[in-house]
């Protein structure tokens, strides 16, 4: 059969024209393009790798940020305990300094109301015994016109004094 | 939606038109200068029109309308062993219209029409009977074929080189978006995982080359217009070579393991001393392997090839069975079925491809797999 009986022309041929083919598309075509295609893989590997990265980047920028955020509250819980804290005992300073006032200012004014009341106390018993002089001097003016009267005061003197 | 309806259409009327010499066969049988051996203007000999259809011709016919024949001359290169038969020059390159079509002698050389080697160019001695064959080196309609697809392999691949050398970040464009997925594939699908990671760049070249000539030539054998159509990849002499190539790159690539799995295979020592069988059947792989991916890729090629011819054949065999009525009743039927194993053979083409690079590339695996 002629069909299944292979050419000796065309083995020939075929042989010269894929030999060349190869030889021509190896060095022209297939090198070239696969190391294209495997370049372009790597950039492309090397793009995603660097997007993941940049995204990891992104996220721990996040994640700081969200810490510096968290500490900046607690700071300022912190200042702002800390500043009632200072109030209340401001507070309290001032309050116990003005109770203390408050009592030093009384017990001065007790102390001056107490002078001022010893020193009345005072000029009162004065004039009290000024006066008792000067009544005592008219009554005894008085009294001592009479002989029996004068014996009598003095003797009635004496019992007080006595009696006292 | 209406893309692939153009594209059936496309091929159905190719399909029409690619068998439109069958009517100029037929008058040609009948009305041609051999008339006297010829068969009635009714009969239509169907098997010989099919094997004329996937067989080797020493011009490229394009149509015929009665008794004129249009075709391409082709060169024809002879080197005779017998230079006093032939004005006495051992060399002869001559175009084949001199032959007219196979019916004249020429310079001592006539295409056969005696049995042994008919349709070969054969040598005439003195009185015009065959003597041999000479050395026939010639461009026939297979060859021909084979520097079309060549020339357009070389212009795309080269083009789709230049292009991706030089906008390698951009994205692929024409050719390009055509060439790279198929390269991908070959190279992910076929190359990598049958040969292995590390040694897979090496014979890259070799199975994208493979491929693409296969696959073009399969595709090409189903456009039945000039300068398509031969039966390329259906001719034993082709797959041959093809085989050829990936038998001696697989022996050459082949290391100390691989020759160790041949010669002294891990079976009981029974089986390689005294006889060594073993060796022996390993041996017959080495060649019978090959052998398979020749016979493969011709046998599917030429016999797409072969019953898209027969449901054509058909509408002329019912024609001259049962009149012309019969023959064109037949014909949608005929034409549908053609029109399907056309679009199956299509798919026959990219798998013959595929299967022919995948074993191929398992062959240099198995050659340069490490013990394990």
């Amino acid at each position: 059969m002629g069909l299944v009986t292979p050419n000796p022309g065309t083995i020939f041929w075929m042989l010269i024209i894929f030999g060349i083919v190869l030889f021509i598309l190896r060095k022209f075509a297939w090198k070239p393009i696969l190391n294209a295609l495997k370049d372009r893989e790597e950039s492309i590997a090397k793009a995603l790798n660097s997007a993941d990265e940049a995204k990891k980047e992104v996220a721990g920028l996040k994640a700081e940020n969200e810490k510096i955020i968290a500490e900046a509250k607690q700071e300022k819980n912190e200042i702002l305990k800390e500043a009632r804290e200072i109030k209340d005992k401001i507070i309290a300073e001032a309050k116990e300094k003005a109770a203390q006032e408050a009592a030093k200012s009384i017990e001065l004014a007790k102390q001056q109301i107490e002078a001022e009341k010893t020193a009345a106390v005072n000029e009162l018993k004065n004039q009290v015994a000024e006066l008792s002089v000067l009544i005592a001097e008219k009554v005894i003016k008085k009294e001592l016109s009479n002989k029996s009267e004068q014996e009598k005061i003095v003797d009635g003197l004496i019992d007080e004094i006595k009696l006292n | 939606m209406l893309k692939r309806f153009a594209g059936i259409l496309l091929i159905f009327t190719i399909s029409l038109f690619s068998y439109t010499p069958i009517f100029a066969e037929e008058n040609h049988v009948t009305g041609g200068n051999h008339a006297a051996d010829s068969v009635p203007a009714e009969k239509f000999d169907a098997g010989k029109f099919i094997i004329e259809h996937v067989s080797d011709s020493y011009d490229w016919h394009i149509v015929s309308f009665g008794d004129t024949h249009v075709s391409i001359p082709l060169p024809v290169i002879l080197y005779s062993k017998n230079p006093e038969l032939h004005g006495g020059k051992n060399w002869h390159i001559f175009m084949s219209s001199k032959f007219h079509h196979g019916h004249d002698a020429y310079n001592g050389f006539r295409i056969s029409q005696a049995k042994e080697f008919e349709g070969k160019i054969v040598e005439l001695d003195a009185a015009g009977n065959e003597t041999g064959k000479p050395i026939d080196l010639s461009v026939t309609k297979a060859v021909a074929e084979i520097f079309v697809a060549v020339l357009i392999m070389l212009w795309i691949f080269i083009s789709v080189a230049r292009k991706l050398v030089k906008n390698v970040d951009k994205a692929p464009t024409g050719l390009q978006n055509l060439v790279e997925p198929v390269v991908i594939f070959v190279r992910d699908q076929i190359a990598r995982p049958t040969i292995g990671d590390k040694k897979y760049e090496k014979y890259m070249p070799y199975l994208l080359t493979l491929f693409f000539f296969i696959l073009l030539l399969n595709l090409m054998g189903l456009i039945p217009v000039v300068p398509f159509g031969a039966n390329v990849t259906g001719n034993i002499s082709v797959t041959m070579v093809l085989a050829l190539f990936t038998f001696v790159i697989t022996t050459l690539s082949g290391n100390k393991h691989y020759w160790k799995e041949i010669y002294n295979p891990d079976v009981p020592w029974w089986l390689k001393f005294p006889i060594p069988l073993m060796p022996i059947v390993e041996l017959t792989g080495v060649i019978t392997k090959p052998f398979v991916l020749m016979v493969r890729l011709f046998a599917n090629m030429m016999a797409g090839h072969m019953i898209v011819t027969v449901f054509v054949s058909l509408i002329f065999i019912f024609g001259s069975l049962m009149g012309t009525a019969a023959g064109f009743g037949v014909s949608p039927l005929s034409i549908a079925f053609s029109v399907f194993i056309l679009l199956l053979d299509v798919l026959v083409s990219f798998i013959q491809a595929y299967v022919f690079t995948l074993l191929s590339a398992l062959y240099f695996g198995m050659a340069t797999a490490e013990h394990h």
